[in-house]
């Protein structure tokens, strides 16, 4: 009853889904008026050394038939590669060719705050013709990426990745690596986008339940369990379907910027080793990716090393990185699916011996739905089973009404109000990591968790100062989304105290999972006993979840702070942190 | 052409990775990956300074240290702006102001009597997250021009989740003579996804009027979508010119069957029950008013 069958949709708009196989740059290669940098020979360029010569511009590119004006760096969707060496200087000469500011930011990298790339609170931006040099040193090592961090330019092709070799060497060495950056591409303005959005905020969910879902389930789970199940989620005015704001009605999901249809490929020879440094450049996608045939071994997340984990699957949220090694054994080709979230498409690629090798494309999974547990948290003590849950729950709307808390040990004292600025509250939000979210529940795969990330080294500080409490915020109907029910507009700047390390426990009061970003600074996760785990840039938060991460407030500066969700952040989950 | 599609197979095969592959290969005498090395030689990087205290990490307290190394402050500091500037600067305005316009009817439509008309019911607001001013008409266009028509302006104010006050001014025009309102209401989305509208009005000579108004969306597929929707009038007051009677004036019972080429279009078919109650038919010179009324109707739902 969970379960829906996947949607007709996809059928008749198999090509927009999947793309053209030839597209994308190179249709708009010849012309390109760039600088000498733009390697037409080499769209997938790699720039290297301690100094770079960057040019953001525009490109005519086609995925779907349709040509479209992408924004790219040297010529290139992705952004080149740009390739460091821990412990170098490295200066990053920008040139902006665009008739409005832009900006970069190299994401998840330690620097100075004036570095960071953030319009407004790093630096002015960098205006329309001008140019502005970034210089850093690189402390660290492992896999990032660089996007703008002006409007929507992120969503029209302003992103790139970034590679930090080790000063030692790789903790965990392969034969080959590949860079997997995924995005969402759209041929349709990103400001359309926002405002269909802001006017009817399921615009783009095409898996809203149906009269024939409410016959299919009355025949399954009988007509009080259908009704019973119905009467929950609509007296609350929430969609047990609203996994993504935007679905593949507006998105062709790329690979390096090779559609379904492009089908990049990676090669090696049977039995090597090799890594996939997987990147989700995306502006909202979330997406489940695996290998059919072939385990995974996670090696790091965010660019941190880990614990090595063997699964079959992982979700990676927007803006997080995870790096993965395979061992293909065999003389034949595998396909690397990346589902998005909401089940209405797919990126995929391919890993062959040979070009022009593939394999088989699995299906869809069927389109989950939002359970009980991510509405209201922890009233099932743990357990995440539909079945267990989703039926049983004689009076249990009572408390999911908004602003009716249930009085809990770990309820705060003061009642949690909802009002234009929230549709909701989570009374007795859910610690539990090993929840590998919405989709994932129970579907015979090994998936990853965050309870499975273990940092290979110590965390930063293993002392807290002080504990601050943040409420994820929203209205969905409005398309409202803030930090404790403020908008960016309305709220003060976070103030931490340099030298302070601060504990921050995000609790989710809303039905979708955040990929929330501190500059900066890094986010050492904790397990719900407060065990210090892995040092993220980005920390999924699923919904009615509460997860807590140390922060050390070791950089001084004006630093952004938002939810990952390009739309979600321009529409007010954002804050600034001041460091002082 | 097939210089474009070297170019692409060169893009989809990975021509990324050679140099990549060309500096792991010398890697080859690492440890194996299923080895975490202890990664302690960290020359360079500070250790944590109160890496001594390492409190209740009992598990991790045993790990090697890290290498982070804090950032230097910045050598550049922005200068002090207003928020305008500060949003300007970012592009990003959470608080913008954004328009609408929604044709919910435009229809034709032709009553079992053989009376046809024209109907319309449309509204448009402009604002931001909070306040916003709305514009609403309705009305029906007959052979006997217009008949029965509203038109009203509103401030609207978010006030809770789902629910929205709603004050201003209504005219009522068509048949009879114009009346003129203040308005007060609220609109919003009721438990169960009812979408529903609720407006008192207070005219001139003691007028009293309430209108009720709610639709649901029922869904056949994702596209095909069924909306019930009712409509109640009361009235204080007797107004003969313009048919009215007091108490439960009429009732509007409504079925409109769309089909949503895109979210912004979509065609429908539908049927209206009308109900009219009280002595209506007295005054001389009116257009003929039934008291029930079946009405067909075929229109499109437009919004932008």
């Amino acid at each position: 009853m969970n379960k829906q069958e996947p949607r007709g949709f996809q059928l008749p708009r198999r090509r927009f889904v999947q793309g053209l196989a030839l597209g994308g740059v190179a249709a708009g290669l010849g012309l390109w008026r760039g600088n000498a940098m733009a390697q037409a020979s080499t769209p997938r360029a790699e720039l290297r050394g301690n100094h770079f010569e960057l040019e953001i511009g525009e490109l005519p590119v086609d995925f779907t038939g349709r040509k479209r004006i992408a924004t790219v760096v040297n010529g290139q969707l992705p952004a080149p590669l740009l390739r460091w060496r821990q412990g170098d200087t490295v200066s990053l000469r920008v040139r902006n060719r665009l008739k409005v500011t832009s900006s970069i930011h190299w994401h998840g990298i330690v620097l100075p705050a004036d570095m960071d790339g953030v319009p407004g609170l790093s630096f002015e931006g960098i205006p329309a013709g001008g140019e502005y040099t970034y210089r850093f040193t690189v402390n660290q090592s492992g896999t990032y990426w660089y996007h703008s961090h002006s409007r929507f330019q992120e969503q029209t092709g302003l992103l790139g990745p970034i590679v930090v070799e080790p000063r030692d060497g790789e903790r965990y060495p392969a034969d080959r690596d590949y860079v997997v950056m995924l995005n969402d591409w759209t041929d349709l303005d990103p400001e359309t986008i926002y405002a269909n959005l802001k006017k009817q905020s399921d615009y783009y969910n095409v898996g809203k339940r149906t009269v024939g879902d409410f016959m299919h389930d009355t025949h399954r789970a009988g007509i009080a369990k259908a009704l019973d199940d119905r009467r929950m989620w609509n007296q609350m005015r929430m969609d047990p379907t609203d996994l993504a704001d935007v679905s593949s009605v507006a998105y062709t999901y790329l690979t390096n910027g090779c559609t379904p249809a492009g089908n990049w490929t990676g090669l090696f020879n049977a039995g090597e080793k090799v890594q996939l440094r997987f990147i989700n450049g995306s502006s909202m996608t979330f997406f489940d990716v695996r290998i059919p045939g072939l385990k995974m071994t996670v090696v790091a997340a965010d660019g941190q090393a880990i614990e090595p984990v063997s699964v079959d699957e992982f979700r990676i949220g927007t803006a997080e990185t995870y790096d993965v090694i395979v061992q293909p054994s065999a003389d034949r080709a595998w396909t690397i699916f990346a589902q998005s979230m909401d089940r209405t498409g797919y990126a995929r690629a391919t890993l062959a011996p040979r070009a022009g090798m593939t394999a088989d494309v699995p299906p869809l999974d069927p389109r989950p739905l939002l359970s009980m547990g991510d509405m209201m948290g922890a009233m099932d003590h743990g357990s995440m089973d539909h079945h267990a849950m989703g039926h049983d729950m004689s009076g249990m709307d009572m408390m999911a009404m908004p602003g009716m808390a249930m009085p809990h040990a770990n309820a705060p004292a003061e009642p949690l109000k909802t009002g234009p600025e929230v549709d909701m509250r989570v009374a007795t939000p859910r610690g539990n990591l090993d929840d590998p979210g919405v989709g994932l529940r129970d579907n015979g795969r090994r998936v990853l968790t965050y309870a499975d990330l273990h940092a290979v080294d110590a965390p930063i500080s293993p002392q807290v100062d002080r504990e601050m409490t943040l409420r994820l915020t929203g209205n969905m109907e409005r398309y409202l989304w803030s930090f404790d029910g403020t908008r960016y507009s309305g709220a003060e700047p976070l103030r931490l105290r340099y030298g302070e390390h601060v504990r921050i426990v995000l609790v989710n009061d809303t039905m979708m999972t955040h990929p929330i970003h501190l500059h900066g600074m890094w986010s050492e996760l904790e397990s719900p006993d407060g065990t210090f785990q892995v040092r993220k840039h980005t920390v999924m938060v699923q919904p009615a979840q509460r997860v807590a991460y140390r922060v050390s407030a070791d950089a001084m500066g004006r630093w952004a702070y938002h939810c990952h969700l390009l739309y979600h952040m321009e529409a007010g989950m954002f804050r600034e942190v001041v460091v002082a | 052409m097939s210089r474009v599609l070297s170019c692409w197979i060169a893009a989809c095969l990975g021509a990324l990775p050679v140099a990549a592959l060309a500096q792991s290969m010398s890697m080859q005498d690492m440890p194996g990956m299923s080895m975490p090395a202890p990664h302690d030689d960290h020359g360079s990087t500070t250790p944590p300074d109160d890496a001594q205290h390492a409190g209740h990490d009992m598990a991790v307290s045993a790990l090697p240290p890290n290498d982070h190394v804090p950032p230097s402050p910045p050598q550049t500091v922005l200068h002090a702006m207003s928020p305008s500037q500060m949003n300007a600067m970012m592009q990003m305005d959470d608080n913008e102001s954004i328009g609408m316009l929604l044709v919910d009817r435009l229809e034709r439509s032709r009553s079992t009597s053989g009376d046809m008309a024209t109907s319309w019911e449309a509204e448009g607001w402009y604002g931001n997250a909070i306040d916003r001013l709305w514009l609403k008409t309705e009305g029906e266009r007959g052979n006997e021009g217009t008949q029965d028509a509203r038109l009203e302006a509103l401030w609207s104010h978010a006030w809770t989740s789902f629910w929205d006050w709603q004050l201003g001014a209504r005219q009522d025009f068509g048949q009879g003579p114009n009346r003129q309102w203040l308005a007060v209401g609220v609109e919003g989305l009721a438990p169960y996804w009812f979408e529903t509208q609720t407006t008192f009005y207070l005219g001139e000579q003691g007028r009293t009027a309430l209108r009720l108004e709610t639709s649901y969306d029922l869904r056949f597929t994702q596209k095909l979508i069924l909306t019930p929707k009712v409509d109640l009038n009361v009235y204080g007051k007797d107004d003969p010119q313009r048919g009215i009677s007091s108490g439960l004036s009429n009732v509007e019972a409504g079925l409109r069957l769309r089909y949503e080429f895109s979210r912004k279009f979509a065609p429908y078919l539908g049927v209206d029950w009308t109900r009219r109650f009280g002595d209506i038919d007295s005054m001389p010179g009116m257009p003929l008013v039934h008291a029930n009324e079946t009405t067909w109707v075929a229109g499109v739902r437009i919004w932008l």
